[in-house]
């Protein structure tokens, strides 16, 4: 079934507009939404299992030949991603069928729509469809950040979409650079380029490279281009934050993919590496720091979202691949547990009446013993302690970067913050209760069954962290070595077309 | 010919970053149409500088017209992004009774 590529990218796109005809009855809408998000979270699910083995599945839009078209690549690595977004699309649209979609217009087209951009840009193989689903993806969450209105949303708002579209005219003049020096936007044909590329173009293929490495840093929020995210997490209606989380994520997949594809061994300089790992360890101290330092239990998971981008980016900053793909096999168990905290803010906001989630004495919450079960759960994972999966994805970064004291250094310095925060925030919510009665307020079932649902997938990732962790290290090994990628979409001999038209006599190129 | 759209580009780009670094929204969302004026006249240019080239194969040698898809799917998602942005920063000044991109006076 070659068609089965292209159905996690057009199902929702498709649900999307489904889903806006059905805006005047809201119980039919939310149950097509379910059933779209299942299946799509079934085909990704069967991609990666075809992919596993390190099979390279292409598919090109109208059969185009790849120089030319678009094509759509599902290796080992974009269906690791989407299996990750599928994971936490569902939980976080089943949260939301309880309250949170009907506090605005059109909450499930926009959030199929945001999740049609993100599986576009995980399996797209061209640059300037990257590019595309960048801005599908983008300009969904602007609207979905409105959701629920209030004048914080509007400030965040601004903010975040200014940012955004700074980043997107630096990423135009990056694709400008890149086809003028190779005369293609397809990234296999881009590496084929690049390797064969005339020395007297090197300062094209740099610039366009170092550009699209920025743009690629703002999206995953490492410093000096941080503060916009944990603004944004905590102004942002909690499923949208749920989503959001995965947002930072396309960033360090877009570091990896088109860094091993082309633009690490384009830039060719020595100091590249060692560069983004400073920034990345500069975010986690940063973000350890805004995590110990905050005062509502939401602000406290966008810090931590920040951290876990961070530590993402520090595993594939490492040249070692085995901490590339420690890094992979934690952005699963990380944004999960992430998520699942982002929820329970929300949930714990509601259940706990007038003091919100402010890290204060308050009164015990309704519900606190599944929240605080839920809540250990969460924080063991983001924490990194045993035994679950986020203790196993930090050791395989600490084990991959063993030749650099400064990453182990640093990264367990800020997992004891990160620790420290949770315990507090822990403590402050659900341990030293004041001594009145509670409030009555219990939290319904399908937050806390979406919740349970998010940190039960941590649990199954614990479960199967063998097969799972082979799956990350050959993805990461394949997109830092990419001949397998090459050779699914250019073919066995590489053959290229330049796109370049003959220059006649007098004209300037 | 280079020297002007060279020229172009780099004033555009100024002028919009300069805008853009305001702390007015109007004056941000002008900025920002500048820099995106500036960004798709360089796409454009990126595609190589030629002048009375025909469109169309087989008169000669043609116009790259990958460039000039290039541009216009970067306006038509600039305008996009554009109007929404518009209407964001006015309900912004609607709701916090000032145009600061802080959303406080």
């Amino acid at each position: 079934m070659r068609h089965l590529v292209l159905l996690p990218f057009v199902l929702p796109a498709f649900a999307a507009c489904v889903l806006l005809m059905l805006a005047s009855r809201p119980r039919l809408q939310r149950a097509v939404s379910m059933l779209a998000a299942v299946a799509i979270a079934a085909v990704v699910l069967v991609l990666a299992l075809r992919a596993r083995g390190g099979v390279v599945e292409t598919y090109a839009m109208g059969d185009w030949p790849a120089w030319i078209g678009i094509v759509f690549v599902a290796d080992r690595l974009s269906t690791f991603m989407l299996c990750l977004t599928a994971a936490v699309a569902v939980p976080a649209l089943l949260y939301a069928s309880h309250r949170w979609d009907r506090q605005g217009p059109h909450f499930h087209p926009l959030f199929h729509l945001l999740w049609a951009g993100l599986d576009g840009a995980f399996l797209t193989g061209d640059l300037f469809n990257l590019f595309v689903c960048f801005e599908l993806m983008l300009i969904a969450s602007y609207a979905l950040l409105q959701h629920g209105g209030g004048t914080a949303r509007l400030a965040a708002g601004v903010h975040y979409v200014v940012l955004n579209l700074l980043g997107s005219a630096l990423f135009l003049v990056a694709v400008g650079l890149l086809y003028r020096a190779g005369g293609t936007l397809n990234l296999a044909d881009m590496a084929v380029a690049a390797a064969a590329a005339d020395p007297a173009d090197a300062p094209w293929w740099r610039a366009g490279c170092g550009l699209l490495l920025v743009v690629f840093l703002l999206k995953g929020a490492i410093a000096p281009l941080c503060l916009w995210l944990p603004a944004t997490y905590a102004a942002a209606a909690a499923p949208v934050a749920a989503m959001l989380a995965v947002l930072t994520k396309v960033g360090a997949y877009a570091v990896l993919r088109v860094g091993g594809t082309f633009a690490f061994a384009a830039f060719a300089t020595p100091w590249l590496h060692p560069a983004v790992l400073a920034a990345a360890l500069v975010t986690l101290v940063v973000a350890a720091l805004g995590a110990v330092a905050a005062r509502t239990l939401s602000t406290l998971a966008a810090w931590l979202g920040l951290a876990s981008s961070a530590l993402m980016l520090t595993a594939f900053a490492v040249p070692e691949v085995a901490a590339a793909g420690g890094g992979l096999f934690y952005a699963l168990p990380g944004t999960l547990g992430l998520a699942a905290l982002l929820l329970l803010a929300d949930a714990i906001r509601a259940a706990r009446g007038a003091s919100g989630d402010a890290l204060e004495r308050a009164p015990r919450m309704g519900g606190a013993t599944a929240l605080g079960a839920l809540y250990v759960v969460s924080a063991v994972t983001l924490a990194g302690l045993p035994p679950l999966a986020g203790f196993l994805g930090k050791a395989l970064i600490l084990a991959g970067s063993a030749d650099h004291p400064w990453v182990w250094g640093v990264v367990l310095a800020c997992s004891l913050l990160q620790l420290v925060a949770l315990v507090r925030a822990g403590t402050r919510l659900f341990w030293s209760v004041e001594p009145r009665p509670a409030a009555h307020v219990r939290p319904g079932l399908a937050p806390v069954a979406a919740i349970a649902l998010l940190l039960a997938s941590v649990v199954g990732v614990t479960v199967g962290a063998g097969p799972l962790s082979r799956f990350t290290a050959g993805a990461a090994a394949a997109a830092r070595e990419p001949s397998a990628h090459l050779e699914a979409v250019l073919g066995a001999q590489r053959l290229r077309w330049t796109v370049r038209v003959p220059v006649e006599e007098g004209a300037s190129r | 010919m280079e020297l002007l759209l060279a020229s172009a580009i780099g004033l555009l780009a100024a002028g919009g970053i300069w805008l853009v670094l305001r702390a007015r929204t109007f004056p941000v969302v002008l900025g920002l149409a500048l820099l995106s004026y500036a960004v798709n006249l360089f796409l454009f240019v990126a595609g190589g500088v030629r002048t009375g080239a025909p469109p169309v194969a087989g008169l000669g040698a043609m116009t790259d017209p990958l460039p000039q898809a290039l541009v216009l799917t970067a306006i038509v998602i600039g305008f996009a992004m554009t109007a929404f942005l518009l209407v964001l920063a006015l309900r912004l000044r609607q709701a916090a009774r000032s145009d600061h991109v802080d959303g406080k006076g």
